[in-house]
């Protein structure tokens, strides 16, 4: 094979290799988009219980129990449905109350979630805290004056 | 502020400076190279033209 | 009397043009960031309501994020001209954007990775705007092989355009990946984009540090279509005589 032919050759199988992993990648972003249940949908019975699923939506007020060790369990709510979820390990800084979540892992028997990894989402919001206090109370004022 | 504040960043200074570190390093090292391989082509350029001067 | 556009077309007379404009936009975007930095750093606040320290990554990720975008429109854009008007600087343009176009992105990932480390509690997660952009990087690297797996330039010049713009239904899908009605029902990590609720300091860092970006990505550009320019036209009469010169 002359140089040219094979550098050729070399790169054309780079592309194909890049087309190949951009379908696997569009692949995992498809089965992430799939197994990803709001509460109200797994109460509804709706999500399988035989594999890896997301729960999305937010911790509920008053709902984290911090058990022996790292060991824990809260309520993830969209404010229709609760689904209980148990985790051990590190949480992201971002984890709070009425703060979104993703949590990852498996329905169990019972309804609850035992949870391989809990991801925060963090708002659009890029004030200081006294402004944001001041803003939902602004907030509040104006939906309690209607 | 002083300076070891500035550096750790309230603690997050690992994730700050390697996210500014990087955007710098790899700017830095665009330029040297762009600027590097200028200096190649004209010097290839250049003995081209010297040795089609000599046939 | 209007100016004529076509003479600038030319490589000849880019090409010193490039060269005369690169310092100027080298300067702007040296300034304005370290105005940005200074701003960013100094006159922010530490603690937001939901993030610390670590939203400064903002001012890294953000341009660089809009920079692998609009690089990429502009990469396609070129490519499109010349494959419209068969114009040889075009071609050059395109080719000297997609590398800085790779660097911004990848910039983008790893930054990303960082912030999502600290807020979301991540480095990596198949969120669509982070898997849009992976495939964004895919793009300019398959971009750059392929016009270097191309010997003859006008064959390799046309192809990887239709990569390029075959490539361009990525970037709406990068933009609008996060503006899913309701954040409970999407998967998505990012939030919506939105101007309304950022401190002004923290605007002000952030959109000069968009222009720097910007600058820079003029000035890095010239810089490169000036050595792509030497290469391509290596045979013409005002390279020997501008080579022939520089002695």
């Amino acid at each position: 094979m002359k140089p040219r032919h094979k550098r050729f050759t070399l790169i054309a199988v780079a592309i194909a290799g890049l087309i190949v992993a951009s379908v696997l990648v569009m692949n995992a972003l498809r089965s992430n988009t799939s197994y990803f249940f709001s509460p109200t949908r797994v109460v509804a019975n709706e999500a399988p219980r035989d594999r890896t699923i997301r729960i999305g939506g937010v911790v509920k007020k008053d709902s984290i129990k911090r058990l022996k060790g790292l060991d824990m369990e809260f309520i993830v709510t969209d404010n229709v449905a609760d689904v209980k979820v148990f985790y051990s390990g590190i949480l992201p800084d971002l984890f709070a109350e009425e703060k979104s979540v993703v949590t990852k892992g498996r329905l169990q028997a019972d309804g609850t979630f035992k949870a391989e990894q809990v991801l925060a989402k963090h708002d659009e919001k890029y004030i200081p805290p006294e402004v944001a206090e001041a803003m939902k109370k602004a907030k509040e004022l104006k939906a309690k004056s209607q | 502020m002083s300076l070891s504040e500035f550096i750790s960043m309230g603690g997050y200074g690992f994730y700050v400076w390697m996210s500014f570190g990087m955007t710098a390093l790899l700017i830095t090292a665009e330029v040297v190279y762009v600027k590097h391989q200028r200096k190649q082509i004209l010097r290839r350029l250049q003995r081209m033209a010297q040795l089609n001067a000599e046939v | 009397m209007s100016i004529n556009w076509f003479k600038y077309s030319s490589p000849q007379t880019f090409y010193p043009l490039a060269g005369k404009m690169t310092p100027w936009f080298n300067w702007i975007a040296g300034i304005l960031a370290v105005v940005g930095l200074y701003w960013g750093f100094f006159e922010t606040p530490h603690i937001l309501s939901e993030q610390k320290q670590y939203y400064r990554i903002l001012f890294v990720h953000v341009p660089a994020a809009w920079m692998s975008m609009w690089l990429y429109l502009m990469m396609v854009g070129w490519a499109v001209v010349g494959l419209i008007f068969n114009t040889r600087l075009s071609f050059m343009m395109a080719a000297s954007i997609a590398p800085s176009g790779a660097i911004f992105t990848f910039l983008t990932l790893w930054t990303g990775a960082f912030w999502g480390q600290t807020s979301w509690g991540t480095w990596w997660d198949w969120d669509p705007r982070m898997t849009s952009e992976l495939i964004l990087l895919f793009l300019y690297v398959g971009y750059m092989a392929l016009q270097s797996a191309i010997d003859d330039t006008r064959r390799a010049d046309r192809a990887s355009a239709l990569l390029a713009l075959v490539g361009a239904i990525c970037i709406p899908i990068i933009y609008w990946s996060v503006n899913c009605p309701d954040p409970n029902e999407c998967t998505a990590l990012h939030q919506q984009s939105s101007m309304s609720a950022v401190e002004p300091n923290i605007r002000i860092a952030w959109l000069i540090m968009v222009f720097s970006f910007w600058m820079y990505a003029f000035a890095i550009a010239f810089m490169r279509v000036r050595n792509v320019i030497l290469e391509r036209e290596r045979n013409a009469a005002w390279v020997t005589e501008l080579v022939g010169r520089k002695k």
